[in-house]
């Protein structure tokens, strides 16, 4: 698997985060194939009378026309879908491998080394109301079609390396029809999911003073009995739900560009508006050019969040005592309640409307 | 194994569209899908050049290589085709493709693209030869039949060249050294490489 992808003209190492300045870069035109067109070949290429100019407006993407309805059809050469294709195949898949593989091995070697995060008071009596219906159906929502986003979109990048030599040619390709129709339908279930998270959640997301002793003690992650006070959100969850929030959208709109190809151009759009930053993007793109950079676009996001939201999972299930109550049954015991958002705890009780129930008798 | 590809001598090309026609009647190819298309550059004006151009069923082909279902393949004789069962309508392919060869009919709900359909150079796919369900699913495999592709076989003015690309080679060649002028085997340094003869 690794030898196919590694086989393929990378266009400049796999360092670390370079994805991003050379997507941009090889896709001004920069990109080292599309200049060699007229070499090679068993037939002469420059007789006399040869246009050097034309021809290189040609390699160069110029566009002609057609009779055909379709004037898109007008250009002969797109070179740029080299560098797609050295983008996607190369850095994107390899860095994206890494990370994933990356974040799960930091995490079992965090649960080897810090194991569970119990509650270290044990766990109460009572019960707080951490999350309503409406919040957790809001999470569950975005939650669960994430999930299957996200399996289907792994499996465009990574399924004919990993599923198609188990499922043979035909199944995995019969199940990767279904997870392309799921990937389009479960993406608006995911829409409003973000959409419900963001009018929830936002308030309770903004910086606080809390986030500075949250981030000196780092989180109390990395030391037992180290619980920094923090009101309904953690400066942890903050970051979640930023990111949850800021790639959801861009996720989404790479996503419908993708979905009603060539309608919904926006990379030009956003290079023109980050070209008055002082950056030097090309505001004019190609309509194939513009869906080259959604995808690679989209896949990037992608894996961020991907990477982002397994460590989410852990912290939310086996990582951490007493966490998942919040998001399944709502109710949280009050120790825990008490250590890991002590401030959200007081308000609660202070507004009176902390709703105290009495945990059900053994 | 003859290695087979397309050439077409812009210097002749006068961009008439039989190739189109031909390839459209003789594949019964869908509403709304060109597999071969001549494209006009300097469209009236001095230095005008036409082309005609299909899939070049490339020797490194990037469709196969950004495939996510595997469904595009080289056959012995370096010909691409693909498989309408196993592909998925992703539109990856046509992202890569050089020559915008690629194409999908919108059957989907929200415009969803169907199964790719692109120039199969007259040679059906992985059905068996000169089946129906191979006709209905690619058009005519000629190749089977020992022909050549029709467009260039129709080609008015010889300008569209398919076969054993050394044939189609040393065709072109004596045609430059004859009339002592010649715009170079178009988009074959792309496809081919220099490989693949």
């Amino acid at each position: 698997m690794l030898r196919r992808i590694l086989r393929l003209p990378s266009p400049g190492g796999f360092s670390g985060l370079i994805v991003f300045a050379l997507a941009a870069a090889l896709f001004l035109g920069l990109g080292p194939v599309g200049l060699q067109a007229q070499q090679g070949g068993n037939v002469p290429g420059a007789a006399p009378g040869y246009n050097y100019e034309f021809w290189r407006a040609v390699r160069n993407g110029v566009q002609g026309n057609v009779s055909i309805p379709d004037k898109k059809a007008g250009v002969l050469v797109q070179s740029e879908g080299d560098n797609w294709r050295a983008v996607r195949n190369g850095p994107v898949s390899v860095i994206g491998g890494w990370a994933l593989l990356g974040i799960i091995i930091l995490l079992a070697l965090f649960f080897l080394l810090r194991g569970r995060i119990r509650i270290d008071r044990g766990r109460g009596k009572r019960k707080i109301t951490r999350f309503n219906a409406l919040e957790r159906g809001a999470h569950w929502l975005t939650a669960v079609s994430f999930l299957v986003l996200a399996f289907s979109g792994l499996n465009i990048l990574y399924g004919r390396y990993v599923l198609k030599p188990l499922l043979g040619p035909e199944l995995f390709a019969s199940l990767s029809l279904l997870g392309k129709y799921l990937h389009i339908y479960l993406s608006f279930a995911f829409m409003t999911g973000l959409v419900l998270i963001f009018i929830l959640w936002v308030k309770d997301n903004f910086p606080n003073r809390h986030d500075l002793e949250w981030i000196a003690e780092g989180g109390g992650l990395f030391t037992k009995g180290s619980h920094p006070p923090a009101r309904k959100f953690n400066f942890g969850q903050k970051i979640i739900f930023w990111a949850v929030v800021l790639g959801g959208i861009s996720i989404s709109l790479s996503g419908l560009s993708l979905m009603f190809p060539f309608e919904l151009p926006m990379f030009a759009k956003t290079f023109a508006v980050l070209n008055m930053l002082g950056l030097s993007l090309p505001s004019e793109l190609s309509p194939v050019v513009e869906m080259q950079l959604a995808q690679i676009w989209h896949a990037i996001v992608a894996l961020i969040l991907i990477v982002i939201m397994i460590a989410h999972i852990y912290i939310g299930s086996i990582g951490m005592e007493g966490a998942f109550d919040a998001m399944g049954s709502g109710e949280v015991d009050e120790n825990w309640a008490k250590e890991h958002h002590s401030v959200w705890v007081s308000e609660m009780k202070k507004k009176g409307a902390a709703k105290m129930k009495k945990a059900p008798a053994e | 194994m003859a290695r087979m590809k397309f050439l077409c001598d812009a210097d002749r090309c006068i961009e008439c569209n039989a190739c189109v026609t031909a390839c459209k009647n003789e594949n019964e190819v869908p509403w709304g899908i060109n597999r071969r298309r001549v494209v006009t550059i300097n469209d009236g004006k001095p230095g005008e050049r036409s082309i005609s151009v299909a899939c070049m069923h490339c020797s490194d082909a990037p469709c196969i290589a950004v495939c996510p279902v595997d469904t595009i393949y080289n056959t012995e004789e370096g010909i691409v085709l693909h498989s309408k069962d196993l592909c998925i309508g992703c539109g990856y392919c046509f992202y890569s493709c050089p020559f915008g060869a690629p194409q999908f009919p919108q059957v989907g709900n929200f415009g969803t693209r169907g199964k790719m359909d692109k120039c199969t150079f007259c040679a059906g796919g992985p059905e068996n030869n000169n089946s129906d369900v191979e006709f209905k699913k690619y058009g005519r495999n000629r190749m089977a039949e020992g022909k050549l592709p029709l467009c260039a076989e129709m080609c008015s003015t010889k300008a569209l060249l398919a076969g054993d690309g050394d044939v189609v080679s040393n065709i072109y060649r004596e045609r430059v050294v004859m009339r002592g002028f010649g715009a170079g085997a178009w988009g074959w340094g792309r496809a081919y490489q220099g490989q693949g003869s």
